[in-house]
C-alpha cells in the first residue's frame, strides 16, 4: 500500500550513481514505496546508490530497519550505498544504531558524488 | 502552507525526535540494579545492529489480532509498555524501568536457555512512542538487531506485532539458532503475544508467525563477536558461583 506521508524521487547523478530523493517520513509503511524506488535506481545497472535525506520530515525504528533491509539488498547487488543531507538528530541516530559503519555519510550532494566517483 | 505552519511543523517533528529517540550512547551504563538481577554483559558494551552481526539475516514477525472495541491500538501498547515482563515466558525475566518503557532505558534479561542454562544479557530501548517501541541489543546478546512492538489498527481490529530485525551474534549462536534456537525464540514471542491477547480477554487468539531470510550469507568477518558472548561469559559467571560463595565466607 502505497504511503502518503511519503514521496520518492529517482535521478541519475553521474554514470552508474543513482540519487533517491526522500521526501516526507520513512516508517515501516514505506517498504513499498522504498524498495520500488530502490528497484528503479537499480535498473540502469547502478553501482552506487545515494540516499538524499535533505527533505526528511520523520523517521521512526520501523524506518531504520527498512534502510538496513535496503543496505543488505545493495550489499548483495554489489552496490555502494551513501546518503547526504541528514540533519544532526538523524546523523546521531545512524551513529547509535552503526548504520554509519555500512553507509558514507555525507553533508552535501556535491561531497556524495565526490566519494562516489572516486570509488 | 505559509512560513509560519512551515515553522511549527519543523519544531514539532524536532520535538518528536527528541522525545522518541534514544540519545547518542558509544557504550551502555546500566543503572541501578534491581534485586535479584545479574548484572552481566551489558555495561560498558555498544550496541549491535545487524550490520555487526553474524549469522544469517532474518525477519520474524510475530501478529495477533484482537477486535478494536476491547482495545485500542495507543492503549494496547501503552500497557504493553508498562508491564512488558508480565507477558513473558516463565523463568525469564526483563529487569527494566519501573515506570515502563522508555527511550535510552537499559534494562537487563537474565534468561533461562535450553538444558537449564542460565544467560545474562540486556537491552537498550531504542525507540518509544504512542504506537510502537523498539530494544536494541548489545555486544554479546545472542543476537544483532532489535526488536519492535508495534499495534495498528485496520478493519475494525487491533493488530499487535513484534518484529524481530536480526542476526546470530557469532557462530557459537548461531549454531544454537540452526538446532533449536530459532524454534524457541518463535515459541518465545507466540507466548509473548498470546499473554498480551489474554490480558484483554482473548486468550485462545492465534499469533501468526512469518518468517523471512532476509541474507543467507553469514559475515565469516564477525566471528570475532563470541569474544563478548553472553553465553560463554554467563556460563563462567555460573561456574564460579561456589567460589564466590566461599569468599563471601571468609570475607
Amino acid at each position: 500500500m502505497p504511503d502518503a506521508a511519503t514521496s520518492l524521487n529517482v535521478r541519475a547523478a553521474l554514470d552508474g550513481v543513482r540519487v533517491i530523493d526522500i521526501k516526507g517520513d520513512i516508517t515501516a509503511a514505506s517498504e513499498d514505496v522504498l524498495m520500488d524506488a530502490y528497484g528503479r535506481a537499480s535498473e540502469s545497472g547502478a553501482r552506487v546508490i545515494t540516499l538524499n535525506f535533505t527533505d526528511l520530515d520523520y523517521m521512526n525504528s520501523g524506518g531504520i530497519g527498512l534502510l538496513v533491509t535496503l543496505l543488505v539488498r545493495a550489499q548483495r547487488n554489489r552496490q555502494q550505498m551513501l546518503a547526504y543531507g541528514l540533519s544532526e538528530h538523524y546523523r546521531q541516530i545512524f551513529e547509535l544504531t552503526r548504520l554509519d559503519e555500512a553507509v558514507g555519510i555525507h553533508d552535501t550532494e556535491a561531497d556524495a558524488l565526490a566519494a562516489a566517483g572516486g570509488s | 502552507m505559509s512560513e509560519q505552519q512551515a515553522e511549527h511543523s519543523e519544531d514539532r517533528a524536532a520535538a518528536r525526535d527528541a522525545t522518541n529517540w534514544a540519545k547518542d550512547v558509544s557504550r551502555l551504563n546500566v543503572g541501578e540494579v534491581p534485586e535479584g538481577a545479574i548484572n552481566l554483559n551489558v555495561e560498558g558494551r555498544r550496541l549491535t545492529s545487524p550490520i555487526q552481526g553474524f549469522g544469517k539475516m532474518w525477519q520474524k514477525t510475530y501478529q495477533v489480532r484482537l477486535p478494536v472495541d476491547r482495545v485500542s491500538a495507543a492503549d494496547l501498547i501503552a500497557t504493553w509498555k508498562q508491564n512488558f515482563p508480565d507477558f513473558w515466558p516463565e523463568g525469564n525475566h526483563f529487569y527494566g524501568s519501573i515506570t515502563g518503557i522508555e527511550p535510552g532505558d537499559v534494562a537487563l534479561l537474565n534468561m533461562t536457555m535450553p538444558g537449564k542454562m542460565k544467560l545474562s544479557t540486556g537491552v537498550m530501548v531504542l525507540y518509544a512512542d504512542e504506537e510502537s517501541f523498539t530494544l536494541m541489543t548489545p555486544q554479546g546478546h545472542m543476537f544483532a538487531g532489535w526488536i519492535t512492538f508495534s499495534a495498528t489498527e485496520a478493519e475494525g481490529e487491533t493488530v499487535a506485532q513484534a518484529q524481530v530485525l536480526m542476526r546470530a551474534s557469532d557462530p557459537i549462536f548461531e549454531l544454537g539458532l540452526t538446532f533449536g534456537g530459532h524454534k524457541q525464540e518463535d515459541r518465545f514471542w507466540q507466548h509473548t503475544l498470546g499473554a498480551v491477547a489474554a490480558e484483554f480477554g482473548r486468550p485462545d487468539a492465534e499469533v501468526d508467525t512469518q518468517v523471512v531470510c532476509v541474507d543467507k550469507k553469514r559475515q565469516w568477518s564477525k566471528w570475532r563477536n563470541v569474544w563478548h558472548s553472553s553465553a560463554i561469559r554467563s556460563t563462567i559467571y555460573m561456574l564460579g558461583a561456589p567460589v564466590r560463595g566461599i569468599r563471601r565466607l571468609f570475607a
